[in-house]
């Protein structure tokens, strides 16, 4: 239990003195020993969740439910203040509309509050601390070098790096608090926090479109988090203080806990950005680069599907299960269309992570043992890799400054190092042998076998994603080794640690695919077990030596790279016969020297963005209505 | 029999096949057109003369990225045929066609480009269907294993012919035939001089031959698993397939990129997909 | 020593050494047509020989449209200054071993435009030649005869590459 306090308790003590570090390298010394205790505390608190079943802890501090409250007081004083300066009056609202109902579920709930168990580890709440201290860690290293080029190349924006980095400490706490968090009101309370931190990350340039859109992920995750009090009144009224718990939830089955669980689970759709909610995650592009790769694509949105993982038993079988899991299926392939249109290579990650939660969406609404393996692996797959990208694009945006993945071709020339990052972690998110494939491929094995004949219906939409995912992936790989003109460029002038943490989650996004046998046999599959009765066997031993051979073959293969790059003689393109030089120059007609431009397929006619946008947003709306019907319905309000 | 007997087998006599396979393509695309034709053996003769040149290349990196293509296909071809789960060797072919991709792009030609570019639309064209097929076998067979698939002893086409013929509808995507030869074409000049192919030579063009002719034994080979046991109505359901192949390339012209992935997403969404969803229903 | 004298071994081992050393570019040559300022005669006889009435892919003939594919690079018309480089490049672009067929009196020598100011007076005067093919226009029967003596030609040079001699681009 300490380790779970400390987890929480520690980053928010470090962010509390990060405000007041002025001095940068004082300031890295504590971000980097911050970082590494939190990443070491947090596999520690994994080790110590390899038992039967999960451990929970009681507070036997009475008074602590009180400090919770003032605290969501605090937060909500905090926003209310700042939309209601930038005059934004609906979030004003329905911060205030929050504040009133967590109050009257405090109210509710005052009486017997200590009866609940307040913290919960087990194996999944310990993969994911890991993936939050871990990775989460090695993200704010990364922010230290690239904190320092952002203020270089922007002069104009006030230089806040000790808020800012004290605010991503705030979130890492908070974040601890999600994962750990048994009794609701605590996992609100700390929820808000990740709201409030994103707001106050998004807003970080300070310029306007910054704002608007910090006000906007405002909105969207308040909206979501309004349903969160709103599942604690009605389970408190319906069944009693004893079950706003999750564990009690879960174990008392579908019949007590399906309403709550439908409710949690549109916030976790809101704070997950799933349609109709994913315009703010686009959106929150617009802050720096670390970032995004931190709340927007490797922590806070898992947040959400945490939530909806932690109630899949739940969710088994049940129509609320499967609108949910449709709902992430029409996300995946929506967002996945959209993301073939986009050039701008920030959103593509943005559609790209969408379309991957909403597939890990799907996988936790069937709720099936199988499908929640294949989430849980496609959770600690998609955050290495994912992250892993987004900060090499941040480092390459520094460096040729663009973040247009037409500006990026030839790019394995100027930094070879760097492009072959990217092509790890691109291949990591939808090549076999690599994760995300394997877990894709775990998700199709579930999706046959579920609520017949809705899991056929999410078979076909991942079929067709992932043809789709493949092309604007191996579009942008193909960009970056496209080779026109050789330039030279200098990879000595990335920061020391932005290269050293690329590398890291490089070797990682490799190492893992190796790992996850073990993760499976030992971690994953024993949680399985000790919320479902019987757990059929997963994937069999000969499929994952095959995965190991070919993962293999594609990491010995490259070493023959250098023997093919000289084994032929060098010759022209073939331009009809005109004669060009290697720098792709070519004489064109009337004796204009041209140079050769090739640009990838951006399919804007069928898959544009404000075409499709509205659509899916229309049928993720749609969903969420019928969601909402059922759930009304069978609480029979 | 063993996997791995299986397997030799396979990377032993698929070009083999392959070959006579697209020698008698060529023959009776020759006598459609009025003419003799090559001879049954001229696939072969063209490979065989292809090792014999000097490689030139734009960038000797992108034949690194096609003897990859080569190697992938070749172990894909072996899985399936080694009787491995059928999912896992239609994500080994997209790996092996990302590759040849990556190889086309390597070069920053035009041609090859815009080939690369049209490979792409190829493959997520094809993709849905072919998956698609997979899940409507397993639904048939109970196991995602190739194994047990090509000894099942029914027939499993009774249950899946939406997913048939969506397979042979695509099948003209995979075999490079009009009217969807979109990225490269074994036929004369096209739009784009050779499409994806047009930056290699030598022993790297003979080994995308050679990977096409281990393809070409693979998809025939999905089609032997919509039969099952029974090899007679299998063989026989191959050569009228491939006829109308060869019938279909002779009598159509190419179509724009955008017909034929809407095209093939709806038959895929029409025959595959309705197949596979009133399956589950029944 | 004594299966030296019969004449079904000498038959035997003259076929093996042939098998070991032949070379496929016969069997499978692969050309490129190139029009340099050619009236377009020559080359609608060299389209003919595509045609169900000639047939050349009979013998493996493909007219692929890229260099880097080609063995055989059939080129008419007399060469003028803008397209000397082009038909350098397309020259340099095709992998060894590779031959050249001059179609038509144009290619061969410049014909009745010999004089003029803009022909450089035949292929020859850009890149070497291997087969001169004469006629105004050229027959497909010559054309057909030509490139069947470049596939010699060809062997011949394969051969030399295997020897070691590399031949001046």
């Amino acid at each position: 239990m300490e380790l779970l306090v400390f987890l929480i308790l520690f980053p928010l003590l470090l962010s509390g003195l990060l405000v007041f570090i002025r001095n940068e390298k004082t300031r890295g010394l504590a971000v980097i020993i911050g970082a590494a205790l939190a990443g070491i505390a947090s596999l520690f608190v994994l080790a110590s969740s390899f038992t039967d079943k999960a451990t929970y802890y009681t507070f036997p501090v009475g008074y602590l439910g009180l400090i919770i409250f003032i605290g969501d007081i605090l937060i909500s004083g905090y926003l209310v203040f700042a939309c209601f300066k930038a005059r934004q009056y609906l979030s004003t609202g329905i911060v205030i509309l929050q504040l009133v109902l967590i109050g009257i579920a405090e109210f509710l709930a005052l009486s017997d509050h200590s009866q609940v168990h307040d913290l919960l580890i087990d194996q999944f709440s310990g993969i994911m601390a890991v993936i939050i201290g871990v990775i989460g860690g090695l993200i704010c290293v990364y922010a230290l070098g690239y904190m320092r080029e952002y203020h270089e190349r922007h002069p104009e924006r006030s230089d806040n790096r000790a808020k800012f980095f004290a605010v991503l400490f705030l979130f890492l706490s908070g974040m601890f608090g999600v994962v750990f968090s048994n009794n609701l009101l605590w996992l609100y309370f700390f929820w808000e926090i990740t709201t409030l931190c994103s707001y106050l990350l998004i807003r970080y340039p300070e310029t306007d479109e910054a704002v608007k859109n910090s006000f906007k992920a405002l909105l969207y995750n308040l909206v979501g988090g309004l349903f969160i009090p709103i599942a604690i009144i009605y389970t408190i009224l319906t069944n009693g203080t004893g079950y706003i718990a999750i564990n009690e939830l879960i174990s008392a089955g579908p019949a007590i806990a399906l309403v709550p669980a439908g409710l949690i689970a549109i916030a976790g759709l809101a704070k997950s950005a799933q349609f109709p909610f994913s315009s703010w995650l686009v959106g929150a592009m617009v802050a720096p680069t670390p970032v995004s790769a931190l709340l927007h694509s490797s922590t806070m949105v898992k947040a959400g599907v945490y939530v909806i993982a932690r109630f899949a038993p739940v969710f088994e079988g049940q129509m609320i299960g499967i609108i949910i899991a449709l709902i992430g299926g029409i996300t995946f392939l929506a967002a996945s269309c959209i993301a073939v249109s986009q050039s701008n290579a920030k959103k593509v990650l943005a559609y790209s992570t969408i379309a991957n939660l909403g597939l890990i969406v799907a996988c936790c609404g069937v709720g099936t043992p199988a499908a929640l393996w294949a989430a849980v692996l496609l959770i600690i797959f998609h955050a290495i890799a994912k992250s892993l990208l987004f900060l090499s694009v941040g480092t390459v945006e520094h460096q040729i400054g663009s973040r247009n993945i037409e500006d990026m071709t030839g790019l394995v020339t100027r930094m070879p190092l760097v492009t072959m990052m990217i092509l790890i972690g691109i291949s990591g998110m939808f090549l076999a042998p690599f994760g995300m494939l394997l877990s894709k491929w775990a998700s199709l094995h579930a999706f046959v076998e579920a609520v017949p004949p809705y899991g056929v219906l999410l078979v076909i939409i991942i079929a067709y994603g992932s043809g789709i995912t493949a092309f604007f992936w191996t579009k942008w790989m193909g960009k970056i080794i496209s080779v026109g003109e050789p330039k030279t460029g200098n990879e000595s002038l990335i920061p020391k640690t932005e290269k050293s943490i690329l590398f890291i989650l490089t070797l990682l996004t490799v190492l893992i695919c190796f790992c996850f046998p073990v993760i499976s046999l030992y971690i994953i599959e024993p949680w399985l077990l000790s919320i479902y009765s019987s757990v059929t066997t997963m994937l069999s031993l000969s499929n994952i030596e095959i995965m190991l051979m070919m993962l293999f073959l594609v990491l010995v293969m490259p070493l023959l790279l250098t023997r093919f790059r000289r084994s032929a003689i060098h010759v022209p393109r073939y331009l009809c016969g005109l004669p060009e030089t290697s720098n792709a120059v070519f004489t064109g007609s009337c004796g204009i020297t041209r140079e050769i431009a090739l640009s990838n397929y951006y399919l804007e006619k069928t898959f544009g963005e404000e075409r499709l946008s509205r659509i899916s947003v229309g049928a993720g709306l749609l969903l969420i209505i019928i969601l909402l019907n059922i759930i009304i319905i069978r609480g029979g309000l | 029999m063993n996997p791995f007997i299986a397997a030799g087998i396979f990377i032993i006599l698929a070009p083999i096949i392959g070959i006579l396979i697209a020698g008698t393509d060529r023959i009776i695309t020759a006598r459609m057109q009025g003419r003799v034709g090559p001879p049954i053996l001229q696939p072969w003769y063209d490979i065989r003369k292809l090792f014999e040149k000097r490689q030139v290349a734009v960038w000797g990196a992108q034949n690194f990225f096609i003897f990859c293509y080569l190697i992938f296909m070749i172990f894909s071809g072996a899985l399936f045929y080694a009787g491995g789960d059928i999912l896992l060797v239609i994500f080994a072919f997209t790996l092996a066609h990302v590759f040849m991709i990556l190889g086309c792009y390597v070069s920053f030609s035009p041609y090859a480009h815009v080939g690369a570019e049209r490979e792409l639309i190829q493959l997520m064209a094809v993709e849905p269907m072919i998956i698609i097929t997979a899940i409507g076998l397993y639904q048939v067979n109970g196991s995602f294993y190739v194994g047990d698939m090509l000894n099942h002893p029914g027939l499993p086409v009774v249950l899946l012919p939406g997913a048939l013929l969506g397979f042979i509808f695509i099948l003209t995507f995979k075999l490079r035939k009009s009217p969807f030869d979109l990225a490269s074409s074994h036929h004369a000049h096209q739009e784009l001089v050779k499409g994806s192919t047009t930056e290699f030579s030598g022993y790297t063009l003979a080994m995308i031959e050679l990977s096409h002719l281990y393809e070409l034994i693979v998809m025939l080979g999905f089609v032997w698993l919509f039969f099952g046991d029974n090899l007679i109505l299998c063989v026989i359901a191959i050569i009228v397939i491939l006829f109308l192949e060869i019938l279909i390339d002779n009598c159509t012209s190419r179509v724009r990129w955008q017909d034929a992935l809407s095209s093939s997403w709806f038959v895929t969404l029409a025959l595959g997909a309705g197949n596979i969803f009133v399956l589950s229903l029944m | 020593m004594v299966c030296y004298t019969r004449p079904w071994c000498r038959e035997y081992l003259r076929t093996l050494i042939n098998v070991i050393i032949m070379t496929y570019l016969q069997k499978s040559p692969w050309i490129i047509h190139y029009d340099a300022s050619s009236c377009n005669g020559c080359d609608i006889e060299v389209l003919a020989c595509l045609t169900p009435l000639y047939d050349v892919e009979r013998f493996g003939i493909i007219n692929t449209g890229n260099p880097k594919h080609a063995d055989i690079f059939v080129i008419t018309g007399g060469v003028n200054e803008l397209n000397k480089e082009v038909v350098r490049n397309i020259y340099e672009q095709m992998p060894h071993p590779k031959v050249v067929v001059a179609i038509g009196i144009c290619a061969c020598s410049g014909g009745v435009f010999r004089e003029c100011y803009n022909i450089s007076g035949g292929v020859a005067t850009v890149i070497p030649v291997d087969v001169y093919v004469p006629g105004c226009a050229a027959r497909p029967e010559s054309i057909i005869d030509g490139i069947v003596q470049a596939l010699g030609i060809l062997e011949q040079k394969k051969l030399g590459m295997k020897a070691g001699v590399e031949e001046a681009v």
